[in-house]
């Protein structure tokens, strides 16, 4: 079956944010990379898009026919997606195993595991 | 010794065992007072428990073979939902005779983590045990079309986030196999520790148990359980007094069960044999040989039900378990345990310690040791402190006259 992981960035380091970034060791930084390129590899894994970060956002309401605009991202910052990758798997253990790796889910944000609907 | 075994290999052995325990165990708690027949007891223990071993693997051997699962286990939602429509529960389809074996994939698909831990009690109970789901929205005090919707849903998700239904693989069954142990410990505790208690969430508790064991027979921990279970369970009815709750050195021990008592007994004697052994996919005591937390608390219970009290063992045991649980309540019943043995102000050092203000059972033990101590006025402020914490009626009343008689 085939689950989407959400990955919930939030306000965890990445390269974007220079000083978020360099809270994290050398050793952290290269693994962060090393083990998202694993995972784009890893059989089964579709991955996502690069997204700008949820600073980056707008978020859109339409209200009595009116269009609203607001700035940032509609989920708290720290609870902002961050991406997400498609995953082909035998059953949710699995799915569960490679959101484990995803560097996110150990660095303070969250990944979260959706079945995707078979039409 | 020799002449006790008759055996000479085996004796040897054994006093070189009993002396290496003495040269570690003397050291951090001084010598005996009749070292030669301790050397001999500990010897004896251990040969027998090698003897126990060598026959419980020659066992069990055969047995494990049996339920090692098959690597990689296919998925078959469709045993959960064979029945017609919602009101029928994999439990109803999977019946003990049919599927025997499957009772143990079952029991892992129900208790795994993706769940809440109310959906996994509930389904549990509901498909492993014989409760109808109106029973079991009784015993958790919740409506009927509550309870019925928590099943509904909790099935619902298993088969649509593709929970798998097996033994899981080897890299995820310590892990997975503990969150089993908990869901049955939750239930016993949720029935043991009400007033009254719930005998039928007890019942179905230790009937979990046992099928555990029957089929993780090479896990000890799930022997530790049951052993635990049955001898926290063999002193129900010694437990409350006149609605009072009864401490455990109060207690009238011809109102324990003393055939549950032995049980219990026997079977934490094959656990601390499988434990010498190693377990199956519990890394922890497979690479240590160490005990896990239900056979260490099992053993506690154990050395509760004799008389007099092995307080040392009882201290060392607490001490071994206090890194397992990360829980400062293990270290709260340490220092009871060493007020027993040392004295109530040693005791006193320890909770003092111990980062549970808010916890009524810290104010009472305090209160209690205070109260030994000829302390009274602290003892009687302790006891005030717990009675402002308490919510369990039983342990209310106790609180009370304790302070009453302290002229508080």
């Amino acid at each position: 079956m085939k689950f989407m992981l959400l990955i919930h960035q939030g306000d965890t380091p990445t390269p974007r944010d220079p000083q978020a970034w360099a809270t994290l060791s050398e050793e952290q930084q290269q693994a962060v990379f090393a083990d998202y390129k694993a995972i784009n590899m890893t059989p089964g894994v579709t991955p996502g898009v690069g997204m700008e970060s949820p600073e980056m956002a707008t978020t859109v309401r339409v209200k009595d026919g009116k269009t609203l605009t607001t700035d940032g991202p509609f989920a708290e910052m720290k609870e902002a997606l961050g991406g997400y990758l498609l995953y082909e798997a035998d059953d949710l253990d699995a799915a569960i195993e490679l959101a484990a790796r995803i560097p996110a889910a150990r660095l303070g944000g969250a990944v979260e595991v959706r079945p995707i609907v078979q039409w | 010794m020799i002449g006790l075994l008759g055996d000479f290999e085996l004796a040897e052995e054994a006093a070189q065992e009993a002396f290496a325990i003495a040269a570690e165990r003397w050291a951090r708690d001084g010598a005996p007072e009749s070292p030669g027949a301790w050397l001999v007891t500990v010897g004896r223990n251990r040969a027998i428990n090698r003897i126990r071993r060598d026959r419980t693997l020659a066992q069990k051997l055969p047995l494990l073979a049996e339920l090692t699962p098959v690597a990689g286990g296919g998925v078959c939602h469709g045993d959960l939902d064979s029945g017609e429509g919602e009101g029928k529960t994999a439990g109803e389809t999977v019946g003990d005779e049919a599927f025997g074996d499957e009772r143990l994939e079952l029991i892992f698909t129900c208790c795994h983590p993706a769940l809440s831990i109310d959906a996994q009690v509930a389904l549990t109970l509901r498909t492993l045990g014989g409760l109808s789901t109106d029973e079991i929205a009784r015993a958790f005090l919740v409506s009927e079309p509550t309870m019925a919707q928590r099943l509904v849903r909790a099935k619902r998700k298993i088969k649509a986030a593709g929970i798998p239904f097996r033994v899981p693989p080897d890299h995820l069954l310590a892990d997975r196999f503990a969150a089993v142990l908990a869901v049955v410990y939750l239930i016993f505790n949720e029935g043991y520790s009400a007033q009254p208690t719930r005998r039928e969430l007890v019942d179905e508790a230790v009937r979990l148990g046992r099928a555990l064991v029957e089929l993780m027979a090479g896990e000890p921990e799930a022997h530790g359980l049951l052993a635990l279970m049955l001898l926290q369970d063999s002193r129900r009815d010694a437990r409350f007094r006149d609605g009072e709750i009864v401490l455990l050195s109060d207690q009238d021990r011809s109102l324990w069960d003393a055939a549950q008592i032995s049980e219990g007994r026997a079977v934490l004697d094959r656990t601390l044999a499988l434990c010498s052994g190693g377990g199956r996919g519990d890394a922890a005591a497979a690479a240590t040989g160490m005990p896990g937390p239900y056979v260490l608390q099992a053993a506690i219970a154990c050395l509760h039900t004799e008389e007099p009290r092995d307080w040392p063992q009882i201290i060392a045991l607490y001490g071994e378990l206090a890194p397992l649980m990360d829980s400062p309540v293990v270290e709260l019943n340490r220092a009871i345990a060493v007020a027993e043995h040392h004295g109530p102000q040693a005791g006193l050092a320890i909770l003092e310690r111990l980062p549970l203000e808010d916890i009524h059972y810290l104010h009472s033990t305090r209160a209690e040791l205070l109260r030994r101590l000829g302390r009274n006025k602290q003892a009687r402020h302790a006891y005030s402190r717990a009675l402002e914490l308490v919510s369990d009626d039983a342990e209310r009343r106790l609180l009370e006259r304790r302070l009453a008689e302290l002229g508080g």
